[in-house]
This record gives C-alpha cells, structure tokens and sequence, in this order.
C-alpha cells in the first residue's frame, strides 16, 4: 500500500499494472510539477544570464560567461547534492522539492541563457537604432522593442527544454522527492516486482514526451506567423 | 579528516568516471553511426528499428532507462531462464552508450541528409554502388558537420555518468558522497567534485575540439 492505494499481485502482470496505476499518477503529478517549476525558474534565470553575458562592461559579462560554463559543464546530480546539503550549513532550509526544482532550475538556465542570446541577436540591428532614434530609454529598447520580437521565436526551443528537464526529474528522487521513478521504485522494492512498475514508468515517460513534443512542434508551426516578422 | 586526504578516494572515483566516459563515448558513437544511417537506409526493416530504438531511448529518462536495465531486466531474465543479471558497470555503460547513442543517431541522420543531393547523383552517374557512395561520398563530408555536436554530447555524456553512482557503481559522485556521510563536510567535499567535473568537461572538450579539426581536413577536398 502506498498513498492509500492497494496493489494486487495475486493475478498476473496486467492486474497488477491496473491496480498501481492511480499510484503512478500521482508521481506524474509531482514529475509534471517539478518540470514546470523548474523551468519557471530557468526561464527567469536564463533571461538574466542572458542579459549579464551580453553587458557592455567585461567586469561583468566574464564572470557571467564564467558561471554559465561552470553549471553547464558539471552534472545536475551533484549541483542538486550540493545545495540540499550546503544551502542548510547557511541557513536555507528548502523542502526536498523546492530544492530539486531550484537546481533543475540553474542547470538549464545556463543552456536558456544560449537560446534567449540567439533570439536577442536575431533581433535587427535597424530596429535597436530606430528605437535610439525614437529617444527611447536602452532597458525601454529591450523590453518593449527587441524582447517582444525575440520570444515567441525562441518559445519552440524553450519548449525543448521543457521536455528535457522533465526527463531529468527522476534525478530528484535521490533527495526523497516522490516522483513517478521514485514512486515505482518503491512499488518495486516492496512487491519484488520491478519489471512492470519500471516498465509503466517508461511507457507513460513516451506518452508524455510525445504529447510534448507534439506540441512543440504546433508552437513551431504557428508562432513565427504572428507578431512582427523577424527581417 | 583533512581536506587535502580527500584527494585519494576522489580520484580513485574520478578514474572510474574517466572510463566510463570514454567506454560509454565509442559504444555510443558506434551506435550513434548505426542507428543514424539505419534511419535513413532503404532497408524498411532496419529503419523501423532504428526509429523504434531512438524513439524509445530519447522518449524516456536516462535514470529510468538505468534503473530498468539494473533491476527489472534480471526479473524478466529469471521469468524467461536467461540469467540476464548485470554488474552495475555493464549495466552502467550499456545505459550510457545506448542513451548517448540514440541523441547521437539523430545528428547522424541530420549530417548525411544535409549532404547535398547532388553528391549522390554524382556518386552513381560514376558508377558508385550505393554503399560506396555512402562511405565515400556522404560520410566524410558529413561527419565533419557532426563534430560539434558531437562535442556536446560527449560533454553531456560525462556529465550523465555521475547518475550510475545511483547503481552502487564507485564513480567520483558515488565517492563524494561517502565522504559525506563519513566526514559531513559537505560545502568543502562538493565544491572540489564540481570543479573535478569541470576540469574533466574542459578537457574532453579540448579533445573533441582537437578531433574536430583533424576530421575537418576531409571537407577541404569539396571545393
């Protein structure tokens, strides 16, 4: 038993895959929240390394160019070990789940920031000029005037983030987040049964990525059609 | 425990997950090629597989892929007769190479179908046989295209070994965090794993940058 739910293993594979499926569901629950959490986070994230790379002073940009590197280049594992067992040492008692979300968060904010860059420099020169010719403000340039242009551009490459950081969800079980992984982990080690409660989690990890992908690839489709055209 | 005596048991774990980087790198490859051109052979049945085979290894998480292989295929073994139990180093960089392999083909696939078909008409007006244009023709200009890419995943492929540490597999993440429970010192303890990390991804990327420019002699020929 495990939320309430009761298993039944007295009748064959698909029995037992019927009665642990409400189980699953609510790990889904969990994966799905901490993707969208994590991306949330990655989102803002990206956006400002995005903007400290690219600052005119190299007292600033260095260092950025430098952190991006660092996170980017050092596993999601040991980034997720780290803050749950430092940020404590200094006084920043996070839930399993905050902390899971937050390094999920940092790590793909650094690929984000890659991203955002490329739609920003996509962005005409002409345009920037015409808004210093408009005497507008240059924080007034990029968030009324080159971030509009830029974003629904880059929302299709945003959304393949999307779908990698929910396949590095199940990574947070190692700190006791109950996602899907971790849920059938341990329907596994309580029943001896690992193939059909891990087999389902494979299944349901396809039918997710596909309906995301799926989606992505309408976004493709359809936004770079509205707004201003990109030339 | 001094800081400095961390050294020793951080790099015994490191050298694991410098193996199992470069094992896991060449069976991915091999498999990146194989998959890659299946995808795109005008063999129908090796074409489903290859679509099956990416499909299913990029649809779904590395972790869960490993956690499969490590504790359910055995279950399956033993319900069939086929002793299909796995130490967690096979296990690991079979994990490993298959996931990377499967990012991998679809850079593959992309490279040779980004040769232009020109090429291929040129290849058979000469009387090519459609493997020799395929080895002769397509691959090298194509595999030059890859060589970035396949940098990143390399990067990515380091990066990923750390998760087989989950498998009780003795790689440097499955050392930090003995240490930890040892000693509690875990700023100091993470902090040095992170740049032992860093500096492994620094240098497998120099390496991969070094084989890109020696591929990258095979596209000067196209004039």
């Amino acid at each position: 038993m495990l939320f309430g739910y009761e298993w039944d293993t007295s009748a064959g594979p698909l029995v037992f895959a019927w009665s642990i499926l409400p189980i699953l569901l609510t790990g889904v629950l969990v994966t799905i929240q901490a993707a969208v959490l994590g991306f949330g986070i990655a989102l803002v994230l990206g956006l400002v390394l995005a903007v400290l790379k690219a600052a005119p002073s190299r007292l600033i940009s260095w260092p950025a160019h430098g952190v991006a590197e660092f996170v980017r280049d050092t596993p999601l594992l040991i980034q997720l070990f780290f803050l749950y067992y430092v940020l404590p040492e200094y006084g920043l008692l996070l839930p399993a789940f905050m902390t899971g979300a937050l390094a999920l968060g940092i790590q793909y904010s650094a690929y984000m920031a890659e991203v955002y860059r490329g739609g920003i420099e996509a962005v005409a020169r002409g345009q920037r000029e015409a808004a210093r010719a408009l005497n507008l403000s240059s924080a007034r340039t990029f968030t009324h005037v080159v971030l509009p242009q830029a974003i629904p551009r880059i929302i299709p490459a945003l959304g393949n983030y999307l779908v990698s950081i929910m396949k590095d969800v199940p990574i947070l079980s190692v700190v006791t987040v109950m996602e899907l992984l971790n849920v059938a982990k341990i329907i596994g080690d309580r029943t001896f049964n690992y193939i059909v409660p891990l087999s389902l989690v494979g299944l349901i990890y396809l039918i997710m990525t596909l309906i995301a992908a799926g989606g992505v690839r309408y976004l493709d489709k359809t936004l770079p059609k509205k707004g201003i055209a990109l030339k | 425990m001094e800081w400095t005596e961390y050294f020793a048991p951080l790099m015994r774990g490191a050298w694991v997950t410098i193996q199992l980087t470069v094992w896991s790198t060449i069976f991915g490859a091999i498999l990146s090629f194989a998959a890659g051109i299946g995808k795109v052979s005008g063999n129908g049945f090796a074409r489903w597989i290859s679509v099956v085979y990416i499909e299913i290894f990029r649809g779904t998480s590395l972790l869960v892929q490993l956690f499969w292989l490590f504790f359910a295929l055995p279950v399956a073994g033993q319900a069939i007769g086929v002793d299909l139990r796995m130490s967690p180093v096979v296990a690991g960089v079979l994990a490993l190479s298959l996931n990377i392999g499967a990012y991998g083909a679809e850079v593959v696939r992309g490279a040779i179908q980004s040769v232009s078909h020109d090429q291929y008409e040129a290849a058979r007006a000469l009387n090519f046989t459609p493997r020799q244009a395929l080895w002769r023709i397509a691959l090298p200009q194509a595999i030059p295209e890859m060589m970035p890419t396949f940098g990143n995943l390399a990067v990515q492929n380091l990066k990923d070994t750390a998760l087989v540490s989950l498998i009780t597999l003795q790689d440097l993440a499955f050392r930090a965090e003995q240490l930890r429970n040892f000693t509690q010192d875990s700023t100091t303890i993470f902090t040095i794993v992170l740049f032992m990390y860093f500096g492994m991804a620094l240098v497998l990327t120099a390496i991969m940058k070094l084989l890109e420019r020696s591929v990258g002699r095979w596209k000067t020929a196209r004039a």
